[in-house]
């Protein structure tokens, strides 16, 4: 049996209400954006955070829930990230460093919009299946970014999950993933630009909905289920709209989708998404649980996993924080010129 | 800070590692090449407690020019439950709350970058427990 051993989602405490103050200062209106999105709230970053501290402090926790794992037993660590504080330089060694998991370990940063932390986890469990590796690490997560006053500013956010993969100790097992994937352009980031490029409503029908549907067909068919099968469902979550739509299409009741629907408090932290659903759904799932996940990345492409939890989830639940208590807990809103400030969206004077 | 100084101290800075004198225990953060106490040279490598609570504090106002967009910002001596004292940040925190005897937790954050283009450093600060 391999798939999960523990897992651990890093939400952050600072907030900003979107509709409200991102909308007050680009004369948007307000409320057609709340409807639109169903965002009520989205993560901001600290100035001293990154993917790289997120990815840090999700990690250790997931060590944590697997009973102290020593780090030294990880035979790969792959990070999925659009917005590693390096372009040249992969955060997984600082990540691997921090958590004590070098010299002896394999690592890779990954890249695919905002499917790179399921990339992660696709890879993790084939280099465990194969008994390549003992353990895996797998994280995704991003400090997303978004223009000033583009649509996407409403909803970029930012947090991580982490994922060790195993054939011991496992708290999900995996019974099944497929992937999906074409050339459509609905989302871009060129070399060296700041900000992310997308096609409007482009991102939608041909993107979003076609690559998830599509992929959670084929794995209906390949694993012979349907969505009655599942106790829970998770999705990417761009916003809150498009998973529940999604689920819908695909015969998800919202019952099924609500533990993992983190994106009415959360935003989209795109290659964190559909991980940290599937994190906050660990949390309190029971064994004997089935959930089905499909990730979503522009350019595009989707990874579908079934997952089977086992009798050991009720060990590991309450060795670490769990990740809804982490976004209700304390959080600090930010006004706009602060959010702006921490984003570094303020062009500064060079320093002489 | 130069980047060979940064790689040095990484094991201090990413993972909290200290030095235990083997002759009589005192626990040296940074570590040190000789005991300050006994001058033994035996250390044994043992990491710090991961909570602990604030001893004092002060807020900064007017910063050094790599932390200047931070301000303001607590920065705190904080005794750690193994009885270690260090001096660090403390954030995500309104300052007008913070008080001596607060507990905190240690974080991985960015501390400092030798410019947009240089390396990243990487260390510990606290946040409340």
């Amino acid at each position: 049996m391999s798939g999960l051993v523990p897992c651990q989602a890093c939400p952050l405490p600072l907030r900003i209400y979107p509709s409200e103050e991102i909308a007050k200062i680009w004369g948007a209106d307000a409320e057609s954006f709340k409807r639109g999105l169903l965002l009520r709230e989205k993560s901001v970053p600290a100035p001293d955070q990154d993917l790289i501290t997120m990815s840090v402090e999700a990690a250790r926790h997931a060590l944590k829930r697997a009973g102290g794992l020593d780090p030294k037993e990880l035979g790969a660590i792959y990070i999925g990230a659009e917005s590693h504080p390096y372009a040249v330089k992969p955060s997984g060694t600082v990540v691997a460093e921090a958590i004590g998991a070098t010299p002896d370990i394999h690592c890779a940063d990954y890249e695919f919009a905002c499917k790179a932390g399921s990339e992660a986890m696709f890879v993790t469990l084939g280099l465990v299946q194969a008994d390549y590796v003992k353990y895996a690490l797998a994280i995704g997560g991003d400090t997303s970014q978004g223009a000033p006053g583009d649509a996407l500013e409403y909803s970029t956010a930012a947090g991580a999950a982490a994922f060790i993969m195993g054939r011991e100790h496992v708290v999900a097992e995996i019974e099944h993933t497929h992937s999906y994937t074409t050339d459509t352009p609905d989302f871009w980031r060129r070399d060296l630009q700041h900000y992310p490029q997308h096609g409007g409503r482009f991102t939608g029908e041909p993107a979003y909905f076609k690559h998830v549907t599509s992929c959670a067909r084929a794995l209906f068919e390949k694993s012979s289920t349907k969505p009655g099968d599942f106790k829970y469902a998770v999705f990417h979550q761009p916003n809150g709209k498009f998973p529940q739509r999604v689920s819908r299409m695909l015969g998800f009741t919202q019952k099924q989708i609500d533990q993992g629907w983190l994106a009415p408090t959360l935003g989209n932290t795109y290659s964190g998404s559909s991980p940290m659903g599937l994190s906050a759904i660990l949390d309190v799932a029971r064994p004997g649980d089935r959930i089905f996940m499909v990730s979503y990345g522009s350019g595009a492409g989707s990874d579908g996993f079934i997952w089977k939890v086992t009798e050991r989830i009720v060990e590991v639940q309450n060795l670490a924080p769990q990740t809804r208590q982490q976004l209700e807990h304390k959080p600090r809103y930010l006004d706009y010129g602060t959010y702006a400030k921490f984003r570094r969206k303020i062009r500064k004077a060079e320093k002489v | 800070m130069i980047t060979a100084r940064y790689w040095r101290e990484m094991p201090q800075r990413y993972r909290y590692e200290a030095g235990k004198c083997v002759k009589c225990g005192y626990v040296a953060f940074p570590p040190r090449l000789i005991c300050p106490v006994c001058k033994a040279r035996e250390f044994q490598t043992v990491t710090l407690a991961n909570t602990g609570k604030i001893e004092t504090f002060t807020v900064i106002r007017v910063a050094p020019s790599d932390f200047e967009d931070e301000v303001p910002y607590a920065m705190a001596v904080i005794k750690l439950d193994d009885g270690v004292q260090v001096t660090a940040q403390v954030v995500d925190v309104d300052l007008d709350e913070l008080k001596i005897g607060d507990r905190v937790r240690i974080e991985f954050r960015r501390i400092s970058q030798d410019g947009e283009a240089g390396v990243i450093f990487y260390g510990y600060k606290f946040v409340p427990a």
